[in-house]
């Protein structure tokens, strides 16, 4: 009796996580059958039936050439490559600072930066917008970037515990061999936060790259698209052509799925850790 | 070198103003200028290019709590919160089946976590494709029998909020799974153990051992729940535009401040949204609290 019980509760187990396997896939996998469909064939077969030719890759020439997707890759990785080298290097420097000097205003200013993860940018976006344009950076890279170096305090918060964790009495015998500050930030600190800067890569990485709102507020002008923007621009032209937009849709999603595929246990392991606040 | 031959005293005060110069700044001008800013426009009738305005009091919010024009979008955000929920309790279910033994284990990880990875305009379009007149959905309904279930998915005002808001599950879902699945896994194997020998079975290791211990993270992300219904924008915006009945807060606010020039009113819908956001945080810390 125990044991069919047993046996039951594995089939449900079992079932449950096939259906949502499906139901996780199929929205994604239909997209990945449309993308190789020529027109005539995607009006005339249902959404679940597989291509005729799985090499008919002219919806994606088509995609990425119209649509201009290097330029978007490009300009993704651009803005991608400053905001976490920048989040990285003034995130480790703020939190060295506060987490090792105890000075007047230590409190205060931790507390401010702390306050600020509160603040969602995008409820302040109406205000921030008019500060951008007072420095006439909108419609230029630099938008994004600073937006997303100082918004963005997620960096500075994963940083502060993790420097909790390292023990002060490494800094304190590099001081007996007479090091620097700046030697032990840059020597010893740096590299023994390496940990917490591929979290910050990740969780900072996958924001910028799926980021929508930014780009599309702050930089209007074609030659300034990124990925995401750029894949939006085929809404109009491309109505009736589902096909040509199933390719510009997996065109965004392979780089990700190979990301994914190659870092898995770092991915898993920065989003548990960056999110715990 | 010349840093290193200060003393640690003068060092301290260089690297202290140096290290915090820029953090600092931008701090500031991007972080708080914004809301000071917001707080002040939200009292204006400002347009957001003209050299003045003229401060008109509680006016701005006044017309967001009277006219239903603006006041009827936070019933949206209840479909999103509600959804919020939906998300979590399937998160909480896959995450405690993956963290007993399971074949094929990392597949079916990876398999629900994915969605979450993927971009924002890319899941629009996916979800476009997915509810289009016999598009996925309706294909998959015909086939198992559930043809007369068939709707308007976007076009149905009644139904278009539910359709968007399982496009938000579907999105999200992975990010619950996957930090509920990092608490669960902290968990000591020998609490199971013990309890299996006193004879617990699945459901009391679940209501006893696995759900105390993540009780904190759940309220968390209940949280995070309550601020990211309010501030949903990427999907219906990319899928609708927020038309047919699925405009949504921040919809709104974008339309009112960029598209009508109405900066001082749709300050004052950030401001209210801002102190949504922020009373709903304060309310988990308390909650917190009390527990210890």
């Amino acid at each position: 009796m125990y044991r069919l019980k047993y046996a039951a509760g594995g089939l449900v187990k079992y079932v449950s996580l096939l259906f949502g396997a499906f139901v996780a896939l199929v929205p994604i996998v239909v997209v990945f059958f449309a993308s190789f469909k020529t027109n005539k064939e995607y009006s005339g077969t249902s959404p679940l039936t597989p291509p005729e030719n799985w090499l008919n890759f002219a919806n994606y020439s088509k995609a990425f050439i119209n649509g201009k997707m290097l330029l978007g890759f490009g300009n993704t990785i651009i803005i991608l490559v400053v905001s976490i080298v920048g989040a990285t290097l003034i995130g480790s420097m703020i939190a060295y600072v506060l987490n090792r000097f105890k000075f007047r205003g230590n409190k205060l200013l931790m507390g401010a930066f702390l306050l600020a993860t509160l603040i969602p940018s995008v409820t302040t976006q109406v205000a921030t917008f008019r500060i951008i344009n007072f420095f006439h950076l909108v419609d230029t890279r630099f938008a994004p970037i600073l937006l997303y170096l100082g918004t963005d305090i997620i960096a500075v918060y994963i940083f502060i515990q993790f420097l909790n964790s390292i023990s002060e009495s490494l800094d304190e015998s590099a001081m007996l061999d007479g090091a620097s500050y700046f030697t032990i930030f840059w020597r010893i600190i740096l590299p023994l936060l390496a940990p917490a800067i591929v979290t910050v890569i990740i969780v900072k990485g996958v924001g910028v790259y799926n980021d929508f709102y930014t780009p599309f507020l702050y930089m209007p002008s074609e030659d300034l698209q990124v990925i995401s923007t750029a894949l939006f621009k085929f809404k109009g032209p491309y109505g009736s052509q589902w096909e040509v937009i199933c390719a510009g849709i997996m065109i965004t999603i392979v780089p990700i799925l190979i990301a994914f595929l190659s870092l898995q246990k770092y991915i898993y392991n920065g989003f548990a850790q960056g999110s715990v606040k | 070198m010349v840093f290193k031959n200060l003393s640690y005293k003068a060092q301290r005060k260089i690297i202290i103003i140096s290290f915090s110069l820029i953090p600092v700044v931008l701090l500031f001008t991007l972080a708080y200028l914004p809301v000071f800013n917001m707080f002040k426009y939200s009292f204006t009738n400002w347009n957001g290019y003209s050299k003045s305005f003229d401060y008109v009091g509680f006016d701005n919010y006044k017309t967001i709590f009277t006219d239903p024009k603006y006041f009827s979008v936070f019933k949206v955000s209840l479909y999103y919160f509600a959804a919020s929920f939906v998300q979590m309790a399937i998160a909480l279910y896959f995450a405690t089946i993956l963290s007993f033994n399971v074949k094929f284990k990392n597949f079916f990880k990876g398999v629900l976590f994915f969605p979450y990875l993927l971009n924002g305009v890319a899941i629009g379009f996916i979800f476009l494709f997915f509810f289009r007149p016999d598009g996925t959905l309706d294909t998959i309904l015909r086939a198992v029998g559930l043809g007369d279930f068939i709707q308007g998915w976007l076009l149905n005002p009644k139904i278009i909020n539910v359709s968007l808001a399982g496009a938000a599950i579907w999105r999200y879902m992975g990010f619950n799974f996957i930090i509920f699945l990092g608490a669960i896994s902290s968990i000591g194997k020998d609490i199971y153990e013990a309890a299996e020998i006193d004879g617990a079975n699945r459901w009391h290791q679940f209501r006893h051992i696995i759900l105390p211990s993540i009780k904190q993270i759940v309220q968390l992300n209940l949280i995070l729940a309550i601020s990211g219904a309010i501030s949903a924008f990427d999907i219906p915006y990319i899928m609708t535009g927020g038309s047919n009945g699925s405009n949504t807060f921040v919809i709104q606010t974008v339309t009112t401040a960029f598209k009508y020039n109405k900066l001082g009113l749709a300050s004052a819908m950030a401001v209210v949204l801002l102190f949504i956001v922020i009373i709903a945080t304060m309310l988990q810390r308390l909650l917190i609290k009390e527990d210890k």
